[in-house]
């Protein structure tokens, strides 16, 4: 799966949780600041990106998932 | 092989993240030979998810405990699952966010009601929803953190829970008639999606391994779970309006 396959099946998994339209979700965005996505938010989208690309996501590297890309890059390299 | 809960038919609330200490309890329940089902509140589609991390994928019902439709609507939710219970966990709290890790002094009174009425008096009423289901020998449990003392940070959520000791001591009384035992598991910090939205939280998680007399590691809930199980198991049966605590013995040492 490249990364851009896991940027695409990641920014369906947000517009799901979070209302935010697909599109929106670019690698260089700020989950927080960028996308305005709430703590059990971003709960639930690393909860389904653990199930739609078979990583798995501590709470502790959560934290450090700040941007898009930094999502993509973990569960690219992680999964 | 024979388990702890064998038989058992158990509702369990609180369930968020697989983080949850009710999520553990559910676990080692469902190990134990329980048939569980989840109550989840406001993220339904997240506790869903997570209910199929079970060993056993669990239903989950929909409850927010100061809805009194849904309070209404438990026995009949329940019953398309199970015929009956015999225990309950309550794993709910909330407190706004003047009444946790903000100054104690200046919290309003309508915010401490809000957090008094989800985390105390919804005790009460889970126990009479689930009444109409349970018999002689049924168990109910709350999670609670020890509300003797005062706490860094957990200010009128302290206050929250010293209601909840006491309504315990209430149901406890009320339903022991009807053979139905009613406890508390006073854990230690346990990190959960709710201990880390509390600020100032880590001041206690970082103190107690130091503190506690059996050692703690705030990363592992088997330890709360494991005792939430024992008080809904037929082995302490005489044992009702008790808070059992499950904090590596801290609060028997003064320094």
């Amino acid at each position: 799966m490249s990364n851009e396959d896991i940027q695409k099946g990641l920014a369906e998994i947000v517009e799901e949780v979070a209302g935010v339209a697909a599109n929106e979700v670019t690698e260089e965005k700020s989950f927080v600041d960028d996308l305005d996505i709430d703590s059990l938010s971003m709960v639930e989208i690393a909860v389904q990106a653990e199930d739609k690309f078979g990583v798995k996501i501590p709470d502790e590297q959560l934290a450090n998932l700040k941007t898009v890309g930094d999502a993509v890059n973990y569960i690219a390299t992680n999964k | 092989m024979t388990g702890l809960l064998d038989g058992k038919r158990l509702l369990i609330t609180g369930v968020i993240t697989d983080a949850s200490i009710a999520f553990h309890a559910a676990r080692v329940a469902q190990e134990q030979g329980a048939q569980v089902v989840l109550t989840g509140y406001g993220r339904l589609s997240l506790v869903e998810r997570i209910a199929k991390r079970l060993p056993s994928p669990a239903p989950v019902i929909e409850l927010d405990v100061t809805n009194q439709e849904h309070l209404d609507g438990l026995a009949a939710r329940v019953r398309e699952h199970l015929d009956g219970l015999d225990g309950v966990l309550h794993s709910i709290a909330y407190g706004p966010p003047s009444t946790l890790g903000a100054p104690f002094l200046d919290a309003p009174a309508e915010d401490v009601a809000t957090a008094v009425n989800v985390s105390a008096f919804s005790f009460k009423s889970l126990a009479v929803a689930c009444l109409p289901l349970m018999g002689r020998g049924g168990s109910i449990v709350g999670m609670d953190f020890d509300a003797r003392v005062a706490w860094p940070a957990y200010n009128w959520m302290g206050v929250a829970k010293a209601a909840l000791e006491s309504t315990t001591r209430y149901l406890a009384r009320d339903l022991g008639p009807q053979g139905i035992r009613v406890n508390l598991v006073a854990a230690g910090p346990v990190r959960t999606m709710a201990a880390k939205s509390i600020p100032g939280f880590d001041e206690l998680q970082d103190a107690w391994p130091e503190r506690a007399p059996l050692g703690w590691d705030g990363s592992d809930a088997t330890p709360v779970a494991k005792s939430v199980c024992a008080l809904l198991s037929d082995w302490l049966p005489a044992t009702t309006g008790s808070m059992v605590w499950v904090d590596g013995g801290v609060h028997a040492v003064g320094m």
